[in-house]
């Protein structure tokens, strides 16, 4: 099926949504429904504010390169960036946070930055991985499977 | 490219700031709201958050939703929310945080029960 769709963007936060929109895209072409479809890109801005946020640490210090294709019945989100390694199995879940006053307030103090978009990032795909080499930069795959999604429809 | 918009319009009610926001919440234009949370928690502990124009929400918006609660906590307060769009419902809940905000059908309903 399908071959790879690529799109390079500056790393900058208003650029986000240019890759939301290249990824819903995609995903529409896909089958996904739009619900399946806001879960990508929520996933796509998640890991690209991380990226701008950890990997560059800063806005306009390098550029995402995000790219996606069909492979069986896996929809392949492919994000890269030449920022720090940043790999997002080394990021605990976010704490539990309890609703008593003072709790809650400990709790959401701690809040990483980056813990609750990873956190919806590993509840939203089926499978994450991340892979990081001085040539190529870092990798992250978010792989989401078509099959349910098909299934969905056909009933 | 059209840039991602937010809409905030603040009612500062007797004993409750009313805060409607609308459109797309996330990291390029949170800082927005960001601020305009940040200076209600100045002067006011019970805010309610009229969601039910928000179209897409983030993790960065849940984590302003959840810094204006932290301090409305801090002074007694609290934070509810009232008639949260779908996505709204949804991004707390995949986040696990739906049990941090009580939910209300209606603004009135929610500034109400304050």
């Amino acid at each position: 099926m399908g071959s790879e769709q690529s799109l390079t963007v500056p790393g900058r936060y208003k650029e986000i949504k240019r890759i939301c929109e290249f990824i819903a895209a995609g995903a529409a072409q896909a089958g996904f429904d739009d619900e399946a479809i806001f879960r990508l890109e929520l996933c796509c801005d998640e890991a690209s504010t991380n990226i701008i946020e950890h990997a560059y640490g800063e806005e306009d210090t390098g550029s995402i390169v995000v790219s996606y294709e069909i492979s069986g019945d896996d929809f392949i989100i492919v994000m890269r960036d030449q920022g720090r390694a940043f790999d997002p199995a080394l990021v605990p879940p976010p704490p539990t946070i309890n609703l008593d006053g003072t709790s809650a307030d400990g709790s959401t103090g701690q809040l990483r930055i980056g813990g609750l978009g990873l956190h919806l990032i590993r509840n939203l795909m089926d499978e994450v991985r991340f892979s990081s080499d001085s040539r190529e930069g870092n990798k992250l795959v978010m792989i989401k499977k078509l099959e349910a999604q098909t299934g969905k429809e056909a009933s | 490219m059209a840039e991602s918009i937010v809409n905030i319009e603040v009612e500062d009610l007797k004993r409750v700031e009313l805060v409607k926001i609308g459109g797309r919440i996330d990291s390029s234009n949170v800082a927005q709201l960001d601020n305009v949370l940040k200076e209600i928690a100045g002067r006011k502990n019970n805010v309610v958050l009229e969601m039910s124009g928000v179209d897409y929400i983030s993790s960065a918006g849940l984590r302003a939703m959840i810094s204006l609660l932290r301090e409305c906590k801090k002074q007694k307060g609290d934070v509810r929310l009232a008639a949260p769009s779908e996505r709204v419902v949804e991004v707390l809940g995949l986040a696990g945080l739906d049990a941090l905000f009580e939910v209300y059908d209606t603004d009135a309903a929610a500034v109400g029960s304050f």
